[in-house]
């Protein structure tokens, strides 16, 4: 029931891409480039304040960093260095923070440890995790710094990370990379200068890494380059990825966030699941994601029918679509929404329609070729083209992006720079997209169906946004969690496929950011609707950090199948666990919906925000200790209220 | 009729007599419906001519609906009141007093275009000839876009509003027609009010005095401009360095003199002044010369025998640039429909760089940085030129004072800082707005707002810092041509002064008491005006350094290094060079400029800024701009708020502002409550919430455009585009979806 009452406004909001939005996006401070290195001209590695409206720095970690030491509490919560991937390492300031030791219990201590997030700055080594293990080691590298210049050091390479610490600047500067960030190496150039050969390390997360050190020559000994080869792709070297070694156990486990019935029965109180969805005996694809708690209309998700180019159609795939049709009393209708631009699907239907190595793919009645009336008894499908751009556009339109923030902005073009890479007006499609799906679910009481070429790329983009548009559920920190467990891990996105996890093929035609394209559109929405999300964008980046890290086992595998197959849920952690044994980190203190909790924001401005939270605790327990003395008082001496009580300081607060 | 000049003196109440033909006056007393929806005239307001039926076509959407009322053109604005009985008459939080939703000051006017079927055509003066197009566009400054359709109204009616709609906003006009001396000979002046507000106004020598010992100046006072004797174009009243001799002082019309704006604890201070002429006469010029050399000479004796002096039209644009680059920027904000602002989406990035509006803001921002760094870093005197000195000699040094002195970021302190650096500092408003419409074109820049928009940016950067809002500047950058305030009426202290002096010739009143723009009371009531304050302010600085800590690190960003490195420029390094050795070793002058290349600059002043944002942030201390391409953004509450395709509904800025109103109740609530418990009362208490709690849902259009005409369906923005135009919104879009289909088919 809230669904529908928010549905509007969030339609709207995101429907209002226009120049509002633009300047919004235009707004966006770049990601910084500093974040990656994040070192300063005096050698210090500073992190840098989330700023505003930003948010493609969340592939540059440094995010996470920081809001990471602005928090005082960071001394209580493991802190979030997380995630190591964040490349940045910890300036010695943010540990003194960080209490003694001793301070800590056992169980934090070996949380921190387990997070990476080293509290002795004194030890050159980096504080490993567990199972985690150094690997080569060499001094007198040098880290070619975009934006200092050459820096000495040593580099540390264990099985998960690789870890640089400055050794001829005060205070040292220290990178710590997740090896899984890492997308290809490159040897650069013939070693000629003073015998030294130097690499360059391509991240996923934007940045771009140069590093040089004395060539060995004579010396059997393989450059940690090579080493670091090996560990970075483990896949390649016929290793097991990072995930399986880490041993840590979380107090509660994040694998059990989402099951499918509870979710049904949370969205269609009292019923039961197997009634109304009959159709998914039959071959579990078309898939609903999501019914209307009033007007039960149907989000549901399949891929593009194969029908070839002579307009085959398939008898039970028709009576799906009638039964998903009929499900819904209100409309008579059904929409699908194809999300390809309409040329590209006439392409498709003929390039497929030799392919019938896909037998779970489902045909469509309906397909752009054959007369509507020619499926259903009542002629009331239709069928929209929504004109989002395939996995290649999407990788090359974000190869640009990346070019255009790292290492420097131009600062004078920077806005037509952003435009040229069409990023943002991808993000824009797949959010109208969205809307247009949402609304018809919402507004026209109209059952849909989504899907794509294949239905877990875009199909899971369009699906996903639509249902965090349409249902506050998703909007909750442990909704979210369910959503991209549904949505994107159930459901089948090739996570492995386009990330490309532990595989060293850099240029594999199937990887693309479809999954950070997602959280970008996520971000966007929260942008607008600074209240409406419980989690804040702290979170979002932390999800991002990890699609990469290979730390957690969550975004591992390309379909559930394979994942129950290698017993992901029994030998690796889930990123989920980690989140929610400190929630605080990732809680947005604005959340409307949740007000009586003290929390832990992101963005300097919300400092006042916290404050006032805080002082509206003290006044709440001050009130009550009031209160329980006045009761205990009047119990006894009824007569004298209040007299002697003596009056409570002042309270002083700045508002 | 429409008889110039005659508007406020002919009568003193308001009336249609003298400006109406008798068959007019037949129809107005005939038709007594439309009488009732006479607009509610200001003291001293008249209205020349309306017209009805007139059709306003509201701006949402291209069709042709409309709204159907009489439109009326006054001395102060153009009016529409609608015939509609409003059927939600929403109490609208944000009204202003002096004009409403549907009013257009003739000052607010920027451009009228004649609309035909498919194309309009701009108006110029001296054009109109007896017909009149079927519809009028009109584009105001505050960016709201109007169209009126005149087709339905009687044909002698809708001739004579188009005629004095365009006569009265467009012709010149001398400054006697200004609706201000109407008003202001209509209203009963109050003095005193003006006192009880504390903006400074620097109109007296105390005002002057006490600013310096507030800064800890060591200037001298100079009184002998009292009458103007030195200079038309300086105040008053104004200070400069001690070691000015009294005999230069008129010796250039005011040119040279080194104005006081600001002294830095340091001891150093910042001085602007207009430039010297350039003469071909080699005695006099060598005289200038000689007469400057004491100037600098005497700015220098300051503090530490160091000035640096800056003229800024060597790296500032124009404001010839500034006005065509703002023609351009607007341009994208000014919407006639929804079909042009999807066309206009499609390149919105690149046309905003375009047009350089930001750039320009960049630079003003940049500059200051580099002056806080002299005044800041190298406490050095700094002496900004200009030729004029009061254009961009006014927003550097303002934004200057700002970034360094947390007094001019509380609300009273911005305004006395425009009073002194702006009103008092000679800034010609007059010629900049345009106020007179005269023919010369070049005269007019938005000089003002450009510094308004270097605020804005400040204040998005470092929000906290600020006492006042965004929506406090997008008000005042408004009421710049609201032209009932004295503040922004003139061209110069001496005009200012005398003009009021005068007073008013018909009544003979004595001298004239203009409203100052500062009295928020004439627009606002006080719930609107709580919205100019900032809630997040940190107020005190006790408190502020006890919260400093979880800032340490958070401020400690960086901004993209510079690559190269620093490389003072041979030809021109040399001054420096020169000077570094005269350090505090002579007593000679230590001059420099910036000369050094600007790749040496950038470098130096990152530098500035990076070791800056190192260290704690302070609120009440030193703010500094972040100048990266990404972090100058756009003004998005002025620019966007009347366009409804970018209204977010129960989003933007607004829903924050409310939760936080909802903390800030509670907060007081608990502390009233706890004050019961203590006293043992059983007084109910009230709940204070600042903002009231509307049905409506607000957008991020918040407080000026109302969202009541507004569906709650989505507009969509897809490739489908052209094909959403045509259909007009989404509820149509069923159709289209078959024709899609069809043609796949």
């Amino acid at each position: 029931l809230h669904a529908a009452v928010t549905v509007h406004a969030e339609c709207r909001g995101a429907g209002a891409l226009g120049p509002g939005s633009h300047s919004l996006l235009e707004n966006e401070n770049k990601p910084h480039p500093c974040c990656s290195g994040t070192l300063g001209k005096d050698g210090s590695c500073l992190p840098r304040v989330p700023k505003g409206n930003e948010f493609h720095r969340e592939m540059e970690k440094t995010g996470s960093i920081e809001s990471l030491e602005s928090k005082p509490s960071a001394s209580r919560q493991p802190s979030v260095d997380s995630l190591a991937s964040s490349s940045t390492s910890k300036s010695d300031r943010s540990s003194l923070n960080r209490p003694p030791d001793g301070v800590s219990t056992s169980a934090e201590v070996s949380l921190d440890r387990a997070l990476g997030n080293s509290n002795k700055l004194t030890e050159e080594e980096p504080l490993l995790l567990p199972q985690e293990a150094i690997q080569d080691m060499t001094k007198e590298v040098t880290y070619i710094c975009p934006f200092v210049g050459a820096i000495r050091g040593t580099l540390f390479v264990t099985n998960y990370r690789l870890f640089f610490k400055c050794t001829d600047r005060d205070p040292g500067i220290v990178l710590n990379l997740p090896l899984g960030v890492i997308s290809r190496v490159e040897k650069i150039g013939g070693g000629s200068n003073r015998g030294e050969v130097s690499y360059g390390l391509v991240c996923k997360d934007v940045r771009n890494l140069r590093f040089a050190h004395k060539a060995q020559e004579g010396s059997l000994k393989k450059s940690i380059f090579e080493v670091l080869m090996k560990f970075a792709f483990p896949v390649s070297h016929g290793m097991e990825i990072f995930a399986f070694q880490y041993g840590q156990i979380f107090p509660e486990s994040g694998w059990k966030v989402y099951d499918p019935l509870t979710e049904y029965r949370r969205q269609s109180p009292g019923e039961n699941p197997g009634e109304s969805v009959e159709f998914r005996a039959q071959g579990r694809i078309p898939v609903l994601s999501w019914i209307h708690p009033e007007s039960q209309a149907t989000v549901t998700r399949c891929s593009q029918p194969l029908v070839g180019v002579n307009g085959k159609r398939c008898k039970d795939d028709e009576k799906y679509l009638q039964a998903i049709m009929d499900a819904n009393a209100q409309s008579h209708k059904l929409f699908i929404f194809d999300a390809r631009p309409s040329v590209n699907a006439a392409a498709n239907k003929a390039r497929r329609s030799s392919l019938s190595h896909r037998p779970w793919l489902s045909l469509s009645p309906n397909p752009p070729g054959l007369p509507l009336g020619s499926f259903s008894p009542h002629e009331m499908t239709k069928l929209v083209f929504l004109d989002i751009h395939n996995i290649h556009v999407m990788r090359e339109s974000f190869r640009k992006l990346k070019e255009l923030v790292y290492p420097n902005i131009e600062d004078s073009r920077w806005l037509s720079n952003l435009e040229s890479t069409h990023w943002l007006e991808h993000i824009k499609l797949i959010l109208a997209g969205a809307l247009r799906i949402a609304d018809k679910v919402e507004s026209g009481k109209t059952s849909v169906v989504v899907h794509c070429s294949d239905g877990w790329d875009r199909t899971a983009q369009l699906t996903s946004l639509s249902m965090l548009m349409l249902d506050a559920h998703y909007r909750t920190l442990q909704g979210f969690q369910e959503l991209v467990e549904k949505e994107w891990l159930s459901f089948g996105h090739r996570f492995q496929l386009r990330v490309g996890h532990g595989d060293r093929n850099h240029s594999d035609a199937d990887r693309s950011p479809i999954f950070l394209q997602f959280i970008d559109c996520v971000w966007q929405m929260t942008r607008q609707f600074p209240t409406a999300f419980e989690f804040n964008e702290y979170f979002l980046i932390t999800i991002l950090d990890h699609l990469y890290s290979c730390l957690f086992g969550t975004f591992l595998c390309n379909s559930e199948q394979q994942r129950v197959k290698e017993e992901l849920p029994k030998k690796t952690a889930s990123l989920w666990s980690y989140i929610n044994n400190q929630t605080e980190e990732f809680t947005n203190p604005m959340y409307v919906n949740y007000s009586n909790h003290v929390l832990f924001p992101v963005e300097p401005l919300h400092q006042r925000h916290r404050e006032l939270l805080a002082k509206r605790a003290e006044l709440q327990r001050r009130v009550e200790e009031l209160q329980r003395e006045v009761t205990s008082r009047s119990a006894t001496s009824p007569e004298k209220p209040g007299s002697p009580v003596c009056p409570a300081p002042p309270v002083h607060a700045c508002v | 009729m429409l008889s110039l000049g005659s508007a406020g003196g002919k009568s003193t109440k308001p009336s249609f007599v003298s400006y109406v033909t008798p068959e007019e006056i037949n129809i107005t007393d005939i038709d007594a419906s439309r009488r009732e929806k006479h607009p509610n005239l200001l003291p001293g307001e008249v209205v020349f001519c309306s017209a009805s039926p007139i059709l306003k076509s509201s701006q949402e959407d291209a069709s042709q609906r409309g709204i159907s009322g009489t439109l009326f053109c006054t001395n102060f604005r153009i009016s529409f009141i609608t015939d509609e009985v409003s059927s939600e008459e929403v109490a609208v939080l944000f009204k202003n007093k002096l004009y409403g939703e549907n009013d257009i000051p003739l000052t607010f006017v920027d451009l009228i275009y004649a609309g035909y079927d498919e194309k309009k055509k701009l108006i110029t003066r001296g054009q109109v000839k007896n017909k009149y197009p079927p519809k009028i566009i009109i584009h105001c400054k505050d960016l709201r876009v109007f169209q009126f359709s005149l087709t339905f109204a009687k044909e002698e009616e809708a001739r004579k509003i188009f005629q004095g709609i365009v006569h009265h906003s467009l012709e010149p006009k001398s400054l006697k027609c200004i609706f201000a001396f109407s008003y202001c000979e209509n209203t009963s002046s109050s003095p005193e009010i003006q006192r009880k507000q504390r903006t400074v106004m620097f109109n007296t020598a105390a005002d002057w005095t006490e600013e310096m010992m507030r800064t800890k100046g060591n200037c001298k006072l100079v009184t002998d401009n009292e009458n103007f004797g030195i200079s038309q174009k300086l105040a008053q009243f104004f200070i400069v360095p001690s070691f000015v001799s009294e005999e230069d002082l008129p010796k250039c019309q005011g040119r040279g003199i080194p104005i006081w704006c600001w002294t830095h604890h340091s001891g150093c201070a910042l001085f602007k002044t207009a430039s010297l002429p350039l003469t071909e006469d080699d005695s006099e010029s060598q005289a200038l010369k000689s007469y400057m050399e004491r100037m600098l000479n005497a700015v220098a004796q300051n503090h530490l025998y160091s000035v640096k002096t800056e003229e800024l039209s060597e790296t500032l644009p124009s404001i010839q640039d500034i006005q065509q680059s703002y023609n351009k920027f607007k341009q994208f904000f000014l919407i006639d429909g929804t079909t042009e602002f999807w066309l206009s989406d499609v390149k919105w990035f690149s046309s905003l760089e375009n047009s350089g509006w930001l750039d320009i803001i960049r630079q003003c921002l940049h500059k200051s940085v580099e002056i806080v760094e002299c005044l800041e870093k190298e406490n050095t005197n700094v002496l900004i030129m200009e030729e004029e000195g009061s254009d961009l000699c006014c927003v550097i040094s303002s934004l200057v004072q700002l970034m360094l002195d947390p007094y001019y970021r509380t609300l009273t302190g911005f305004q006395s800082l425009v009073q002194k650096e702006w009103v008092a500092g000679g800034h010609n408003f007059l010629d900049r707005c345009n106020h007179l419409h005269h023919k010369e074109k070049e005269l007019q820049s938005p000089v003002f707002l450009l510094f308004l928009e270097c605020v804005w940016q400040l204040l998005q950067q470092h929000g906290p810092a600020f006492q006042f809002t965004e929506t406090y500047l997008t008000v005042l950058s408004d009421s710049v041509h609201v032209a009932v305030f004295s503040t922004f009426l003139f061209s110069s202290p001496f005009q200012r002064v005398t003009t009021m002096k005068a007073g008013s010739p018909q009544t003979q009143r004595g001298p004239l008491n203009f409203p100052t723009v500062w009295d928020w009371s004439l627009q606002f009531n006080c719930k609107a005006q709580d919205l100019f304050t900032n809630p997040l302010y940190s107020e005190s600085p006790k408190q502020n350094k006890a919260m400093r800590r979880p800032f340490h690190a958070k401020h400690q960003r960086q901004l993209s290094l510079p690559n190269t490195t620093y490389k003072p420029s041979p030809k021109k390094g040399f001054f420096k060079e020169e000077t570094e050795n005269l350090k505090k070793m002579l007593r000679g002058k230590r001059i420099s400029r910036w000369m050094q290349s600007t790749e040496f600059i950038q470098a130096s002043t990152r530098e500035f800024y990076e070791s800056w944002s190192r260290r704690p942030l302070d609120y009440h201390g030193l703010i500094l701009p972040c100048l990266d391409g990404p972090a100058i953004r756009l003004w998005m509450q002025r620019y966007l708020r009347w366009i409804p395709e970018v209204q977010i509904f129960g989003g933007g800025p607004v829903a924050l502002l409310n939760k936080l109103a909802d903390l800030l109740g509670e907060v007081q609530e608990l502390r009233a409550q706890l004050d019961l418990q203590a006293c043992h009362t059983d007084l109910t208490h009230q709940r204070a919430v600042s903002l009231p709690r509307t049905s409506a849902r607000p957008t991020n259009a918040f407080p000026f455009a109302s969202s009541r005409t507004w569906g709650l369906r989505p507009t969509i923005p897809t490739c489908l585009l052209q094909r959403l135009m045509i259909t007009g919104n989404l509820a149509n879009a069923d159709d289209e979806v078959t024709e899609a289909f069809a043609d796949v088919v």
